[in-house]
């Protein structure tokens, strides 16, 4: 099979899986998402590594690092920040449990 | 690392974030979705670091280190109510990276060889949406955080300004297809970033939100594209995914304001109608003190809080908290009534709740709580303006015309706590405030919280 029609079709299957995936979200996880999916694209940072490791002058070795280091700060602060929302969500999901808390 | 084990590994991670993503859009799984996919982060960058052949390991790691200690730092330090404009910082340099991976890349094809011309096109394809999103989120940053007006920004000319730069662009994308050069490749992205600048500056401040997350889907494609270009198939899958539930999510977005894309992006370019008022009105309303109000809450049987942006930024929801469980003990049936876009963002108001220990259940969509307004005694309006007004039915040129609004104006009585007559982030004056039925609570919502808690209390 021709190589090109191989990256279209994992192309092509990937918008697929990525509308099926989250159609059925609802409102409320709009944002967690949104930020999710913004720390998922960091993996460019996997791109910027491979870059900078075959880096043959100077500049480029620059280039590659300033790009790992913006990579770095989008995935893990993208991974962190999501885990923070989402950690409010969770822990007193049932009015029972928070009402004790406010007995207290 | 062999190819076969690293293409497996990669596999492996691409996996993981189709779960995350998955997992992200149910409540119950969506911490453990998030985790799934930092695990694929995790993997993936192992994976690359063991490629063999690869230099500077050191340098790389050190590089790594710092962006991931300023990130986890960002991502600590911020408080919840200035988290969209860190979504879109994040964005931003993601976007950044993109573009200069693809610049770097474009001085290692030849063109000379065969087969070049898509990889070449991806190329560019990336440096251009990547600086766009790059660009774009650093407006959206300073429009969110209120560096730079938050209201729609044109001038004369500027379809075709943006037309002229689009034109240009293209044509030194061309141009680098044919002559690929890093140079040109700075020119393009030089371009790319006037375009980022000029899709979000005639943006409204309460459409910002769509704009980051179709920027987020341009980052994701702008990767995907890059991926394409380095032969990496996670990158290829996982910017894809993004690009894609990127795009579904911003339209999901746009449907819950009741906007479509294109009005959001354009529609201030259709004339100043659409650019609201900040003028402080002197019209007479009724406001009362925290003692009247209390009264009004203490004897209701069924009070709907709508709390807004307002709100979080005084801190005034934990005191809340306490109103609404003064006023539960009492026999009154109280709940959250939360507008899809209050807060900045979707859901962003459900965060801001959870932080303060609002109990889920308290929390009703719009959809299910709206009908309900017609047998309220007292809804309470705290830092929120536009969800409630009800302008966007009646009034077509305004901003928020067609948005879905909250009908508090059918409650029996209403009570704004507000800081002061100005307008809300839509910058048009909200009608409800005149209303015979409405009554306004002035001062700062915290120590206005305390006073109304204070007096219930005393009831």
């Amino acid at each position: 099979m021709n190589e090109s029609i191989v990256w279209l079709t994992i192309f092509v299957l990937s918008v697929f899986v990525g509308v099926e995936v989250i159609s059925k979200v609802s409102t409320i996880l709009h944002t967690p998402l949104m930020s999710g999916s913004n720390a998922i694209h960091g993996v460019i940072l996997v791109g910027a590594i491979l870059v900078t490791g075959t880096a043959d002058s100077t500049g480029v070795l620059i280039l590659g690092l300033i790009a790992v280091v913006l990579a770095a700060i989008n995935m893990a602060g993208g991974f962190v920040v999501t885990d923070r929302m989402l950690h409010m969500f969770s822990g007193r999901r049932t009015p029972i449990e928070s009402g004790r808390k406010n007995d207290a | 690392m062999s190819p076969v084990l690293s293409q497996l590994a990669y596999l492996l991670a691409a996996v993981c974030f189709i779960v995350a993503l998955k997992g992200l859009s149910q409540p119950r799984t969506a911490r453990r979705g998030n985790l799934i996919g930092a695990a694929g982060a995790v993997i993936a960058v192992l994976t690359v670091m063991l490629t063999p052949g690869l230099n500077h390991r050191g340098l790389i790691l050190i590089a790594i280190a710092v962006g991931l200690l300023a990130g986890v730092i960002g991502a600590y330090r911020v408080q919840m109510t200035q988290m969209p404009q860190l979504v879109a910082l994040f964005n931003g340099v993601g976007g950044g990276a993109a573009a200069l991976v693809a610049l770097i890349e474009l001085s290692k094809i030849d063109p000379a060889e065969p087969g070049t011309v898509v990889p070449l096109v991806a190329t560019a394809f990336t440096i251009v949406v990547g600086s766009v999103s790059l660009a774009g989120s650093m407006v959206t940053f300073m429009k969110l955080q209120e560096l730079m007006t938050t209201r729609p920004v044109t001038f004369v000319g500027y379809p075709v300004a943006y037309v002229g730069v689009l034109v240009i662009a293209v044509a030194v994308a061309a141009t680098v297809v044919v002559i690929p050069s890093m140079a040109l490749g700075a020119v393009l992205a030089v371009l790319g970033l006037a375009l980022g600048v000029l899709l979000v500056l005639p943006v409204g401040g309460a459409d910002v939100p769509i704009v980051i997350s179709l920027l987020n889907a341009f980052t994701g494609l702008s990767v995907a594209a890059g991926g394409y270009v380095l032969e990496n198939t996670l990158l290829v899958v996982a910017g894809t995914l993004v690009g894609a539930s990127g795009t579904l999510l911003t339209k999901l977005m746009a449907a819950a304001m009741g906007r479509s894309l294109l009005s959001t992006l354009f529609g201030a370019l259709r004339g100043g109608s659409t650019l609201g008022g900040t003028a402080i009105s002197t019209r007479p309303v009724k406001s009362a003190s925290p003692e009247d109000v209390a009264i009004l809450l203490g004897y209701a049987d069924r009070v709907i809080i709508v709390p807004g942006y307002g709100l979080a930024v005084a801190q005034a929801q934990h005191t809340l908290r306490q109103l609404v469980d003064v006023l539960l003990e009492r026999g009154t049936k109280v709940d959250y009534a939360i507008h899809p876009v209050a807060g900045r963002m979707p859901g962003h108001m459900n965060v801001l709740l959870a932080e303060a220990q609002v109990p889920y259940g308290q929390l009703k969509e719009m959809t299910e709580i709206d009908p309900e307004f017609k047998q309220t005694d007292v809804v309470l309006v705290v830092g929120a303006n536009d969800v409630v007004n009800p302008a966007a039915e009646t009034i077509p040129g305004a901003p928020i015309y067609g948005m879905p609004i909250l009908h508090a104006n059918h409650a029996r009585q209403v009570v704004f706590m507000k800081r002061s007559m100005r307008p809300g982030f839509a910058g048009i004056e909200n009608e409800l405030l005149y209303e015979p039925g409405t009554t306004l609570l002035f001062g700062d919502a915290k120590d206005t919280m305390a006073k109304l808690l204070a007096a219930v209390k005393a009831l």
